[in-house]
């Protein structure tokens, strides 16, 4: 097997430069050696000519083995997958929530401070029960499908705040949704949810949507948008986090992912179609 | 027991813009500062290689950690209020450079009637135009005063600009020239001239060109990567403390920034400040580090509850409308003053997925008072804008109404429109009211037992009233650029502030003016009651101007640091006198 290094100098694009090098001198820029407007000239060339070699390869060693459960159970990891697909299902545009690893995804962000909430504030006293299982407002509070507000922010609900009042951190929050929908499956299908079929799984959903469901703890709600932004972040984010599979949600998307510049191609008017490259060869 | 340090000059709390400003101005000159905060120490190569939605955006890497403080909010005053707890609702900075650092970089100053807003507005339209409760005042300070720190700011960041064609009078133009334009920026332009409007490009902290300011630090030119917000920058081309100021203060070997250093005191003799009481949060040992000068320069809320904890200054009290520290909390708020009209093109892509920060083009025609209020049911204004920041693929996934959130329609239409839509938004000025204020919430503390800061927040018709005039306007200018589908934003008669404070933009808790009964301080950022004690940054504002903050929390820092050297020199006193205040000698 080949090394970093030697890989690296094997992939010399014509100007005789690597990737792997050439983004290195972009960490000499940021430190204020090279001019900028140079730069960006090169590295959008650059970046260019030598995408097909590397980014396929990376894929086939790593990523299938760190497809494994680090926080849920099997059967509650099959609930997830099932919901997750529903909300992001495969299409003619491409693979859905678990062609792109997204179970995966969610189970390791779980496993991680964000299922404990580690940076939030946690001290006492939280609401009581009922008031944080009934959202208020009932017109306002689903998650916008249109978000408003400027720079991509999703507008927030007028009960945003109280959203998050929940004495139950997202780790208990998702099993006690993902259980309540497998229960809810077995009452009203007498089956399991991923068993259900894509409309039964759908009705469900709905429901927790849309608040007919109760937890205990936290509103259904609550857990849906957990859920539903999760799918997102999942289908979306960097591969790195083990979603994202083969970059497939950004090509989907058409984003290009870490480019380093668009300086020669932001002021021109044809859309530009551009491979995507990942944090795994930006940051060389 | 806090352990007593060796005295200093200066000691700051905070070292982002104004922090960062005021540090660099008088370790210049020779003086010895000790800057103090909270968060970790950075530097610009910790943000080399960081294009990282999840990491950056969606879990926050670069705000505060709520667990160890955050603040309360509520609607009213009969309201228990809620404590923040996560930061989806708060996008507080810290760390070296503190917000200065994840910031877009849009620069605007205000305008001269933001500076005069109370006696400009009942000069043209009488008292009667000003409803009961808003407790308008003006700064105690002129645009033209305040001009030539504007100018030293944009030379010190760098700004890239294009002049303002109705804009204020400008000493000098931008050090700059503006950013690239994009298709979206011609057509916004084309539109809004054939409209008769005056668009221009918004300045800019992301550089068109690699420039080197007046105390020799280099910023380079900005590569257009699209990560701007709530990221720092990947090539140090977006203008911020780490990369300007706070390196020309470590430069001159007189600065020291203490990192991890909670500051819970103002201590003080009641007439003079003596120094600063903090926790190094890495050993929970305390210190006492006392001080000539002491500056209060974090974000707003850390100013005002810094104030609050160490009993200085009146306390506001929301019924009487008297005392000031609390008073005129006012910002830009998400569901309100960020809402504009979204146009979905069908055959028309643009690559919405490139930009920068503050790349995008404004128009001033509705700002301030730019416009006749005689027959409008509101005051102040709004510039329009069309941003190109740089859609992210997570958080954005614009779809037509009606579509639903999830599942195949919206997957497929999420990625059809994910470059056939852009919006226009408008962005307004807020002004104060006597029920909107900043006090110690009584039930929730922070992780050393301190209470945590309360904010009690509502609309009114003003806003509302406001907000509908400005969301028209951009759907007039949305149709114009020549979209299939336009739809602006609602704004129901009952909406209200949701205690998301995701803007960033908050202004007041210890306002600038020029009479001690309705100010905390004056226009040199100094306490009226306490000489040596200036609190800089947006807790000066007494009201939100339609513009972004940044520019006039440097130019107030630069008018900070010149009066800290002359009040030094003088040995003291205020700087300058209030109508109500006697001399001190």
């Amino acid at each position: 097997m080949t090394d970093k290094r030697s890989d690296d100098d094997k992939n010399l694009d014509e100007d005789g430069l690597s990737r792997r090098r050439f983004i290195k001198n972009t960490g000499m820029v940021a430190g204020g050696v090279v001019g900028g407007s140079l730069l960006g000239g090169l590295l959008t060339s650059q970046f260019q000519t030598d995408e097909e070699t590397k980014t396929d390869k990376k894929q086939e060693t790593s990523s299938d083995l760190q497809d494994a459960r680090m926080f849920f159970n099997q059967n509650d990891f099959k609930v997830l997958q099932a919901a997750t697909e529903r909300i992001f299902p495969e299409d003619d545009n491409g693979p859905g929530a678990i062609g792109l690893g997204v179970p995966y995804f969610i189970d390791k962000q779980l496993a991680g401070s964000w299922g404990t909430n580690a940076k939030d504030y946690r001290e006492r006293p939280f609401l009581k029960f009922n008031q944080v299982e009934n959202m208020q407002q009932k017109d306002s509070e689903n998650l916008p499908p249109n978000p408003q507000g400027a720079q991509g922010e999703d507008q927030k609900t007028n009960t945003e705040n109280q959203r998050h009042q929940s004495r139950l951190n997202r780790r208990e929050i998702f099993l006690n949704g993902l259980r309540k929908m497998n229960q809810l499956s077995q009452e009203r299908f007498n089956t399991t949810f991923d068993e259900a079929s894509e409309e039964q799984q759908i009705e469900i959903l709905q429901d927790f949507e849309s608040g007919k469901v109760k937890l205990k703890g936290v509103a259904a709600e609550n857990f849906f948008i957990l859920l539903r932004v999760a799918t997102l972040e999942g289908a979306y984010s960097d591969p790195l986090y083990g979603g994202n599979k083969n970059m497939d949600g950004w090509k989907m998307k058409e984003f290009p992912g870490a480019q380093p510049a668009y300086t020669n191609k932001i002021s021109q008017d044809e859309f530009a179609k551009i491979k995507p490259i990942s944090l795994t060869d930006y940051q060389g | 027991m806090a352990q007593k340090l060796d005295k200093v000059d200066a000691v700051i709390v905070g070292s982002g813009w104004a922090g960062g400003i005021i540090a660099a101005e008088l370790t210049k000159k020779g003086y010895n500062v000790v800057g103090l905060e909270r968060g970790v120490d950075k530097d610009q190569e910790d943000y080399i290689g960081t294009k990282d939605e999840l990491r950056f955006s969606r879990r926050y890497e670069m705000m505060q950690h709520l667990n160890k403080e955050t603040i309360t909010s509520r609607n009213n005053q009969d309201a228990t209020a809620l404590p923040v707890r996560t930061n989806e609702n708060a996008l507080f900075g810290t760390n070296t450079g503190g917000s200065g650092v994840h910031w877009n970089g849009v620069n605007f100053r205000f305008l001269p009637y933001d500076f005069e807003i109370y006696s400009k507005t009942v000069e043209r339209y009488g008292k009667d135009k000003i409803p009961k409760g808003m407790t308008l005042q003006d700064w105690g300070i002129t645009y033209d005063e305040l001009e030539k720190y504007y100018d030293r700011y944009e030379k010190m960041a760098g700004i890239s600009g294009e002049e303002n064609p109705i804009g204020p009078n400008r000493s000098d133009k931008y050090p700059t020239p503006p950013m690239k334009d994009t298709p979206a920026i011609r057509l916004f332009k084309k539109s809004t001239s054939e409209m008769g409007y005056h668009p221009y490009h918004i300045p800019s902290a992301n550089l068109s060109e690699q420039y080197k300011n007046p105390d020799g630090e280099t910023i380079n030119a900005c590569m257009y990567c699209a990560f701007c917000e709530t990221y720092g920058c990947d090539f140090g081309a977006k203008s911020d403390p780490i990369i300007t100021v706070l390196k020309t203060a470590k430069k001159t070997g007189n600065y020291e920034l203490r990192n991890e250093a909670t500051v819970t005191r103002v201590m003080h003799d009641g007439n003079r400040a003596t120094g600063l009481l903090y926790t190094d949060t890495k050993t929970g040992q305390e210190y006492e580090q006392p001080a000539d000068i002491v500056v209060l320069a974090g974000f707003i809320f850390t100013n005002t509850r810094l104030l609050l904890l160490s009993d200085i200054g009146k306390t506001y009290n929301p019924k009487t409308g008297t005392g000031v520290i609390g008073k005129n909390f006012t910002g830009h708020f998400n569901n309100m003053t960020y809402l504009g009209a979204r146009g979905f093109f069908e055959d028309k892509k643009f690559n919405n997925f490139m930009g920068a920060g503050a790349l995008g083009a404004t128009i001033d025609d509705f700002s301030g008072d730019n416009i006749d209020h005689s027959d409008l049911d509101f005051l102040h204004g709004f510039e329009v804008q069309i941003q190109t920041t740089g859609n992210r693929p997570i958080a954005t996934n614009f779809v037509p109404k009606g579509t639903p959130s999830w599942g195949k329609e919206f997957k497929d239409k999420s990625l059809y429109y994910t470059n056939r839509n852009l919006y226009v938004n408008a962005l307004s000025g807020s002004l104060p009211w006597q029920h909107n204020y900043l006090d110690l919430d009584p039930t929730y503390t922070d992780f050393l037992g301190n209470p945590l800061l309360r904010v009690t927040y509502s609309y009114t018709d003003q806003d509302r009233n406001l907000s509908r005039y400005a969301v028209d306007v951009c759907e007039k200018i949305m149709k114009k650029m020549g979209a299939d589908t336009v739809e602006k934003d609602e704004i129901t008669d009952d909406i209200e502030f949701n205690s998301s404070f995701t803007t960033g933009h908050f202004g007041g808790g210890a306002i600038m003016g020029n009479d001690p009964k309705t100010s905390a301080v004056n226009n040199y950022s100094q306490m009226w009651e306490m000489d040596n004690l200036f609190v800089v940054g947006a807790s000066s504002f007494p009201h939100f101007g339609n513009y972004n903050p940044t520019e006039t929390v440097g130019a107030l820092a630069y008018r900070a640091a010149e009066g800290i050297d002359q009040f030094l020199k003088d040995g003291g006193g205020l700087l300058v006198k209030g109508n109500q205040v006697k001399s001190k000698t």
